[in-house]
């Protein structure tokens, strides 16, 4: 414990420093800040004034450390630099950045740290602070876990404060009137008698200047930008096919590659043939790279035909040669040895099932693939004493040294270059393709290599979600659910993703539980245990991560429990929740959906509830029965993320959550034999369509203290919400996912 | 080989069956137009001959018998075509990725259907996939744009 209080200190100092994002403190090694990247590159006249806003003669930039993979990660860190910097969306630049690690991601490690959200006691608290610091130790510049909005909601706008503060100083030094008499608009100090100085032209005085760091942020009262509906940066170049994406970067001398790699997972290249290949127009060169081999040629289609027309001799996949192998491996772990965490216990589970009258139910999830629409991509090119690399990428900073490695250079000589990304959906926390590139490019070396997968290459080698199993047993009394006691095997995501890395992940995978141990119910006997399995199928995080599979599993359970108790679904679920911000979300999606209504013949509604990266989601979804299937009418969600930073954004993202959840629900299913994937493109492997789409209404509820993010949230509580509708529409029970393998769709 | 294409005429050096898809990104340097899948399951590649929606990662580019327009003919930033001003007005993108099929294959069923009904919207849609889940603002700016079209 004495460990623990000191760390308790330290976290709390540190804790007041990380609202001034970026400026160091340095009571640790590895908790000072690193040094400010921008100053590397600047010039004489340039000036940078924290980590995240760039000022010269040319314009104002903004540099947004966090990736946009769709979500307008960039329009939204924008929007909170822009608040207090006192500018115009439309006045300012957006760059990704170079990767450093300056730009530690803090609020991802929260989801590491088995502490309920809902719980700010010192404990917990501490607990994230370590977190944290190991964070910033790995130097970890992560896109994922919905942390875009929290972790940048402080340090961005202390950023924009700061700036904005030292720009008033330096007109405060050149004319002697005081700081409080001086105002900022549209990028401009602003003199009493209205005198206007642009912050372009204070930007080189600025840089001698100290910085004011004694900033109070604005009440969000106050706010001109955040809170209203704004127009997303992307939005005019996204509708008019002039968004630059990785995998349309264009480069004098660029040369385009090809892979086919051994579709049995983890099995070798035993040899290839490339006669044929070779004699094929536009084809430069055939070579192996680590798992297959690779066509050079002078277009994408050429290289495609020719890789398609290499012989290869593919070594065997270790993994189970059939998913009834993948999922004995799963049942295998429900034994103690595999256990891998007990994060909720309340009461006595074991007493209380010892009575044997207990409601028994077994649950499957199956493996998904990201299947991003943009197929993942990377250009590299290897100069003298420099390393250039174009991607889309979550992960710049393992980019940076993995393409170093193999390039025999050090990081610093590796320059990433992030673009926009057309979707992720976790797919680009991995960078298999970039290393690919940097293989070529080396064997290229003053060319710039661009390695496009084919559909089929980024569908089989995508790292898919692992399947999961839950055993869940359950008691009722007095017309209540009485026991709910939850065990659910399912791989280690961050086992498999950080091994990837060179990191082993020590201790419990939190994401094994997720979405299931932290709910805000209080049951009178209530347990949440995971299991690891021994699968080493290559998994990895899929929107939503283990709360993708756990909500299914928890609030089917739920249901199946009030059911068999005779009670409301929504009413027991009031009566049990213990979280008031929880209980107003579920409040407010069941009087959105009008809840308890007659629907009419052929018409039924289900009610799921998920809290997942610390956000309340609740949703109704009403569907029917028709000639060709059940329909998907309606859906109704609230949810409550502490502020909506931007409503438009908000609204669309939540939809698109839905859908995810919806469709992946009922059609999506990856499966493997003898370790070959057997989808390969969007004809095997389906995916929601419009005319499936239902009307989705979305409320945004302003409740918590801490801000959070809503790319992942709305996912979890989609799929059972939909089959406690269909139970309701037609008494069948439906346990395992997709859905369309035991009931029609319209 | 002759193709002309966003109004301007071009002569690719090219195999007869590549497809137009790569025609168009490879060798005239046309971004806007996407690969997404290469079996015209996704759409994103979707790009209009002589006024049709067509899947340009299924037509040989020696098939190709008409003027051809991409997503970055139709309407530039300051020169919107009335679908790309709904998709702009609505703020479909998300990652944006599908959006120039999206919109090509809507700016075709309006040609067709200047007012569609939601079954229309449905049936003319529903070969354009987008992953993000962007299919409700996707039918709200159908529904923008054809008031414009028709009142325009």
């Amino acid at each position: 414990m004495s460990r623990i209080g000191k760390i308790a200190r330290r976290t709390f100092l540190i804790g007041s420093a990380a609202v001034v994002g970026g400026v160091a403190f340095g009571y640790y090694m590895y908790k000072r800040d690193p040094h400010n990247p921008l100053l590397n590159d600047l010039g004489p006249d340039q000036a940078a004034l924290t980590p995240y806003v760039k000022i010269d003669e040319t314009g104002i930039t903004l540099i947004t450390p966090r990736a946009d993979k769709g979500q307008g990660a960039y329009s939204v860190q924008a929007a909170l630099l822009a608040e207090e910097l006192d500018v115009r969306l439309d006045q300012i630049r957006v760059d990704p950045g170079v990767p450093h690690p300056a730009y530690y991601n803090t609020a991802l490690s929260h989801e590491a740290v088995p502490f309920l959200p809902t719980d700010d006691g010192m404990v917990a608290e501490t607990a994230r602070g370590v977190a944290d610091a190991v964070m910033k130790f790995i130097g970890m510049q992560i896109t994922g876990g919905s942390t875009t909005v929290p972790d940048g909601y402080e340090k961005l706008r202390m950023a924009g404060a700061v700036a904005r503060e030292t720009l008033k100083r330096v007109v405060h030094d050149q004319t002697g009137i005081h700081m409080t008499r001086l105002r900022t608009q549209d990028g401009m100090v602003i003199t009493p008698d209205g005198t206007e100085y642009p912050y372009t032209t204070l930007a080189a005085q600025a840089a001698q200047t100290d910085l004011v760091t004694s900033v109070e942020l604005r009440d969000p009262s106050q706010w001109r930008i955040l809170g209203k509906p704004m127009q997303r940066i992307d939005t005019v170049a996204k509708s008019t096919g002039t968004q630059t994406y990785g995998i349309d970067v264009e480069l004098d001398g660029i040369l385009h590659a090809a892979v086919k790699i051994n579709p049995h997972l983890g099995g070798a290249l035993d040899g290839f043939d490339d006669a044929a290949a070779r004699t094929m127009r536009g084809v430069i060169d055939v070579l192996p790279v680590t798992g297959g081999v690779a066509v050079v040629a002078d277009n994408t289609w050429r290289a495609f035909q020719a890789v398609d027309a290499v012989e290869c001799q593919w070594g065997q996949s270790p993994l189970p040669a059939t998913m009834d192998g993948h999922w004995t491996a799963i049942e295998a772990a429900f034994v103690e040895e595999k256990r891998d965490s007990t994060n909720r216990d309340l009461g006595d589970c074991d007493a209380a099932l010892a009575t044997g009258d207990a409601l028994q139910a077994t649950y499957r999830a199956p493996y998904l693939v990201h299947a991003p629409l943009e197929p993942v991509n990377a250009t590299v090119l290897v100069g003298d004493g420099r390393v250039d690399v174009w991607t889309g990428t979550q992960i710049p900073r393992f980019v940076q040294n993995n393409v170093a490695k193999i390039a025999g250079v050090e990081p610093d000589q590796v320059h990433v270059h992030v673009l926009m990304m057309g979707g992720s959906f976790g797919h680009r926390l991995e960078d298999d393709v970039v290393r690919q590139a940097a293989e070529i490019a080396v064997a290229h070396r003053g060319r710039p290599i661009k390695l496009t997968y084919t559909r089929e290459e980024d569908v089989t080698h995508d790292y898919p979600r692992p399947l999961a199993m839950a055993r869940a047993q359950g008691q009722i009394s007095d017309g209540g659910i009485k026991t709910v006691d939850l065990q659910i095997s399912s791989p280690s995501v961050m086992g498999s993703q950080l091994g990837r890395q060179g990191f082993p992940a020590a201790g419990p995978d939190a994401q094994i539980v997720a979405g299931a141990w932290e709910q805000p119910f209080a049951i009178e006997n209530y347990r949440v245990r995971g299991y690891k399995p021994d699968l080493a199928t290559p998994i990895s995080s899929w929107r939503s991560v283990g709360a993708s599979q756990n909500a299914f599993f928890h609030e089917s359970f739920f249901d199946e429990l009030c059911h068999a108790a005779g009670v409301d679904p929504v009413a027991e679920r009031l009566r049990l929740c213990d979280h008031d911000d929880s209980r107003q979300v579920i409040q407010a999606a069941a009087e959105m959906a009008n809840w308890g209504a007659d629907l009419g013949p052929n018409r039924a509604q289900g009610f799921a509830f998920c809290m997942s990266f610390g956000v309340p989601v609740a949703e109704v979804v009403q569907i029917s029965q028709t000639d060709q299937g059940i329909k998907l009418d309606a859906v109704f969600v609230a949810a409550d993320v502490g502020k909506v930073l931007d409503p438009v954004n908000f609204e669309n993202l939540v939809q698109g959550g839905v859908l995810w959840g919806l469709g992946h629900a009922i059609m999506g299913e990856t499966t493997y034999t003898d370790g070959a994937m057997d989808q390969n493109n969007f004809d095997s492997f389906e995916s929601l369509r419009l005319y499936q789409t239902p009307q989705i209404s979305v409320l945004g509820l302003e409740l918590g203290a801490r801000v959070r993010g809503i790319g992942e949230p709305p996912v979890p509580p989609a799929a059972p919400a939909l089959a406690n509708a269909i139970f309701a529409l037609t008494g069948q029970r439906l346990r395992e996912m997709p859905f369309q393998k035991f009931v029609d769709f319209a | 080989m002759k193709l002309t294409v966003d109004g301007r005429a071009f002569d690719v050096d090219v195999e007869p069956e590549m497809p137009l898809l790569w025609v168009l990104r490879d060798e005239l340097d046309i971004k806007g137009v996407k690969y997404g899948c290469g079996i015209a399951a996704c759409g994103a590649c979707t790009v209009h001959i002589d006024g049709v929606a067509v899947r340009s990662c299924q037509t040989a580019v020696g098939d190709v018998d008409g003027p051809v327009t991409t997503i970055n003919g139709l309407g530039q930033p300051d020169a919107l075509h009335a679908v790309q001003a709904a998709w702009v007005e609505h703020q479909v993108a998300q990652c944006g990725y599908c959006q120039s099929g999206q919109i090509m294959q809507a700016a075709d069923l309006l040609a067709a259907i200047p007012d569609p009904t939601d079954t229309d919207i449905d049936d003319y849609m529903s070969g354009n996939l987008c992953r993000c889940g962007t299919y409700p603002r996707i039918r709200a700016a159908i529904k923008t744009a054809a008031k414009t079209l028709q009142e325009g």
